[in-house]
């Protein structure tokens, strides 16, 4: 093979490659905040929230105050960023809500709230309108 | 003479006490692991807690009352109805999610002597110092009502745990039967910081004041399987 022809596929292979890292760390990156998310979720929210998110969790027959649908698009929407944090961290009183809601501040670390945030919008499929 | 015969039996007493501990940590070493870390874990945390098949073992001589654990081996009964861990054993249904009984199993039972000696092993696996303060919990009567409006209305905990049969609360333990399972102490420091327990627990820490610790402790405590005493 010419020299120069092979010297411009090894390093046009080396761009490739080195562009294909850099494409996967990101996303690597992203997935491993999601999977995290979806854990804590399944760990801490599901009790109440329920496996379809959707407030009917195995504690909430019984309860005086239904919990909140997470899969509900429209409710989900009016409700800002910074009020799903501060009830995740602080609880339901901190937002005028039911005490049901425990303040999670001193289980999950404020990057864990952070993510979960995220992760609502994710699971509502929806962004704030506030 | 009386005297040597008097030290003869409380040496054979404590030998005895001592063969049947040995014993016990030989059922426990052979029968319990599979699924209850009786050394604290190298590394404790959220994974721990998925991998794990039930509660920690390690400080139970600092949680249990004897006398239950040796009942309670002989004829065990679900403490959390969703088991441990409520989320591995639940399923979605058209209404509110459901336990899914297919994935639990029965726990093990043992023998009357078995029984025995597994508790008495299991009471010498002491909590690290601080973790249960001894007399933490002071005593006192908890009116009955006062401490139900705490437990529910107030400080949220019947939203995870049942203070009665069928409340319907299921990814906690049972709590009309803690009297019977567990110290004082521990249900204070307990519900103090579940966290420094089992890190990464889906139990809250509430930053409680202390009359509240007392007053849910003392409510908690008081309870039996017809809700709380007057």
């Amino acid at each position: 093979m010419n020299p120069i022809r092979s010297l411009s596929i090894r390093i046009s292979t080396a761009v490739s490659v080195a562009c294909l890292m850099l494409l996967a760390a990101p996303a690597g990156a992203a997935s491993d905040v999601h999977a995290r998310a979806t854990r804590n979720y399944d760990t801490y929210c599901v009790q109440c929230h329920g496996i379809e998110r959707n407030g009917n969790g195995i504690n909430s027959q019984h309860m005086s105050v239904q919990p909140r649908d997470h899969s509900d698009a429209k409710g989900m929407t009016d409700i800002p960023d910074e009020e799903l944090l501060h009830a995740i961290r602080d609880g339901g009183l901190a937002v005028n809500k039911s005490v049901l809601m425990p303040a999670w501040g001193n289980v999950l670390s404020a990057e864990e709230i952070e993510e979960m945030v995220a992760y609502l919008r994710h699971v509502c499929n929806c962004g704030s309108n506030q | 003479m009386k005297r040597i015969t008097f030290i003869a039996a409380a040496v054979g007493l404590v030998a005895s006490a001592s063969a049947q501990a040995q014993n016990g940590q030989t059922i426990v070493e052979s029968q319990c692991i599979a699924c209850h870390a009786v050394v604290k874990p190298e590394k404790p945390g959220l994974t721990h807690l998925w991998e794990r098949k039930g509660p920690d073992l390690h400080y139970a001589g600092s949680k249990f009352n004897q006398a239950w654990l040796e009942s309670w081996l002989q004829e065990p009964t679900r403490i959390r109805s969703a088991g441990e861990f409520y989320t591995k054993h639940i399923k979605a249904t058209d209404a509110e999610d459901a336990v899914d009984e297919t994935t639990l199993k029965p726990h093990l039972q043992l023998s009357a002597a078995d029984a025995k000696a597994a508790a008495e092993y299991l009471m010498t696996l002491t909590a690290p110092d601080g973790l249960v303060q001894p007399d933490a919990y002071k005593g006192g009567k908890v009116n009955a009502r006062m401490g139900a409006m705490f437990f529910n209305k107030l400080r949220g905990c019947g939203a995870c745990h049942s203070a009665e049969p069928d409340a319907g609360a299921a990814s906690g333990a049972e709590l009309y039967t803690a009297a019977e399972r567990l110290q004082p102490d521990y249900i204070y420091a307990y519900i103090k910081d579940p966290q420094a327990f089992d890190p990464g627990i889906w139990m809250p820490t509430l930053d409680l004041s202390e009359p509240d610790l007392q007053r849910l402790t003392g409510y908690i405590v008081q309870l039996n399987s017809k809700g709380a005493t007057p």
